[in-house]
């Protein structure tokens, strides 16, 4: 009961308390209109270089917008607790840490939802990509696939956290990696082939291709592979990140590195 | 003044790895995007990318540490004093906008380098003196721009994030990557009032000798002096308003 209350309770203050959403004006400003630009961005880009139409673009990029708050939102887990002087406490206390890392995902994963949502509804009415009315559900599953799997990143981000002070540094280069290998903005058949597979393991790359199916017609039983690989991919790294969390949780201690790092 | 503050915040800044980071991964990715997207269209193309992902590494670092240029003053705890020091507090905020994005220098190296090195891609250069002059056009344009943010966000404690929002727009109006021709028109207009494109503009003139780069090292000057105006108008109207209710330090 008590880690179930860690989970819940625990994750959504934290998560409130971290990003100091006091109101929808903040929020706003530091997700909702970045990621309709973005998305826009790569739209012209993708447009002005011929590679593939504006559904490409719009299907992956919002799925890609998940991955912001995920990624920065989970090395603020760690990173905010060190700037609040409170990381040492928080390592100290006798609570479960999956139970505290976890809940402090879960805000994510649903914030990464709520923003991808958000961005493929704007952008499909901006560039009047259509989605067919039996493809809504499916893609929010895809949409839901998506954002567990790019937490699962920001976890190993977080983690990472413990080690190396500059987490927002880290953070920037996993978003551009999943920028341009994860097949959002150039397609796979263009990069090199080990960059192709290595893209296979990565976060968004399986989502955005289902999401992109079905935008063209495709039904959720041609695309249920695609989400099981997207989610598989997620709980690897979910894993990896609680892994690496104690690995460097048990390093910090013995080291007395825990506010140096 | 100007050229003390400008080489000790240039030097702050270049031992910020979150600084330079912004600056150097610009070029990285998107000269690599280039690259992949625009495969087969030859050198000159590639040369260009690799400039105005240049050119996006300065306005990153603009709108990342510009906008928020004051906050970090009132978070070391010094703009207090700052303000109240006898030397105008625009020939100190001035110098602290052009190193922010005269860092991004890197950028434009970093830029010509990777794709030199990685693609191949052979830099050549038409009119050196007019690419020697466009740098520091483009990087005092858009550094004067980043003063107008930095002054018009002084009382705003979500400056940082006010400043991000424009990164991607930026990008995306002032013909850098995206050429002009394929965005809406009615977009057209406001790229002419912001300082990357007509930077931009000058470089790329500069280096595949077409178009009129000295004209557009001139807009560079025009916009540079009309943002100066501008800044410091928004810096006496903003202090004013902080000092009368006592709220400079508040709105952190």
């Amino acid at each position: 009961m008590r880690n179930l209350r860690l989970l819940t309770i625990g994750g959504y203050l934290s998560y409130r308390a971290l990003f100091g959403w006091l109101n929808p004006y903040m929020y706003s400003l530091a997700l909702l209109l970045p990621a309709v630009a973005q998305l826009s961005f790569f739209v012209f880009l993708g447009r002005a270089a011929h590679v593939a139409d504006d559904s490409y673009y719009v299907a992956g990029n919002a799925l890609l917008a998940a991955a912001t708050p995920s990624l920065f939102g989970m090395a603020q887990a760690v990173a905010g607790e060190r700037y609040s002087n409170t990381l040492a406490l928080l390592i100290a206390s006798p609570a479960s840490r999956v139970a505290v890392f976890a809940g402090r995902a879960l805000p994510g994963i649903v914030n990464g939802m709520v923003l991808s949502t958000w961005t493929f509804a704007v952008a499909a009415l901006l560039f009047r990509v259509s989605v067919p009315a039996g493809a809504v559900v499916p893609l929010a599953g895809a949409i839901a696939a998506t954002s567990f799997s790019c937490v699962g990143l920001g976890l190993v981000n977080a983690a990472l956290g413990l080690r190396w002070r500059e987490t927002a540094v880290l953070g920037n280069l996993l978003l551009f990696v999943l920028l341009m290998f994860a097949g959002v903005n150039v397609p796979l058949d263009r990069l090199p082939g080990w960059l192709s597979t290595i893209a296979q393991g990565l976060p968004v790359t399986h989502g955005a291709k289902a999401a992109r199916e079905l935008v063209a017609g495709a039904g959720f039983e041609h695309v249920a592979p695609l989400l099981g690989a997207e989610l598989l991919v997620g709980a690897c790294y979910l894993a990896t990140g609680l892994v690496a969390l104690r690995l460097f949780e048990v390093e910090a201690r013995r080291g007395a590195t825990l506010e140096l790092a | 003044m100007l050229w003390f503050g400008f080489g000790a915040h240039f030097k702050l800044l270049s031992r910020s790895p979150f600084d330079i980071w912004v600056v150097v991964a610009s070029p990285l990715i998107f000269a690599t995007l280039a690259h992949f997207l625009f495969a087969g269209n030859g050198g000159p193309q590639m040369l260009v990318a690799a400039l105005a992902s240049g050119v996006m590494g300065i306005w990153s670092s603009t709108t990342a540490s510009g906008a928020g240029a004051l906050q970090t003053q009132r978070r070391l705890g010094v703009l207090e004093l700052l303000v109240a020091a006898p030397a105008p507090f625009w020939s100190v905020l001035l110098p602290i906008s052009f190193a922010i994005s005269g860092i991004g220098v890197y950028s434009l190296a970093v830029g010509l380098v990777y794709v030199r090195v990685l693609f191949g891609v052979p830099i050549v250069i038409h009119s050196w003196p007019a690419f020697v002059v466009a740098v520091p056009a483009t990087i005092v344009a858009v550094g004067s721009l980043g003063f107008v943010f930095a002054s018009g966000l002084v009382r705003f404690r979500s400056a940082f994030m006010l400043g991000n929002l424009f990164e991607w727009p930026v990008w995306m109006v002032c013909g850098l990557l995206i050429p002009v021709s394929v965005l809406p028109g009615w977009l057209r207009p406001v790229s002419w009032f912001l300082a990357p494109t007509w930077g931009m503009a000058a470089l790329r003139g500069a280096t595949l000798g077409t178009g009129h780069p000295w004209a557009d090292v001139g807009m560079c000057a025009v916009l540079a002096a009309g943002y100066f105006v501008i800044g410091t108008a928004f810096l006496r109207f903003f202090l004013d308003a902080a000092r009368a209710k006592a709220t400079l330090a508040l709105t952190a």
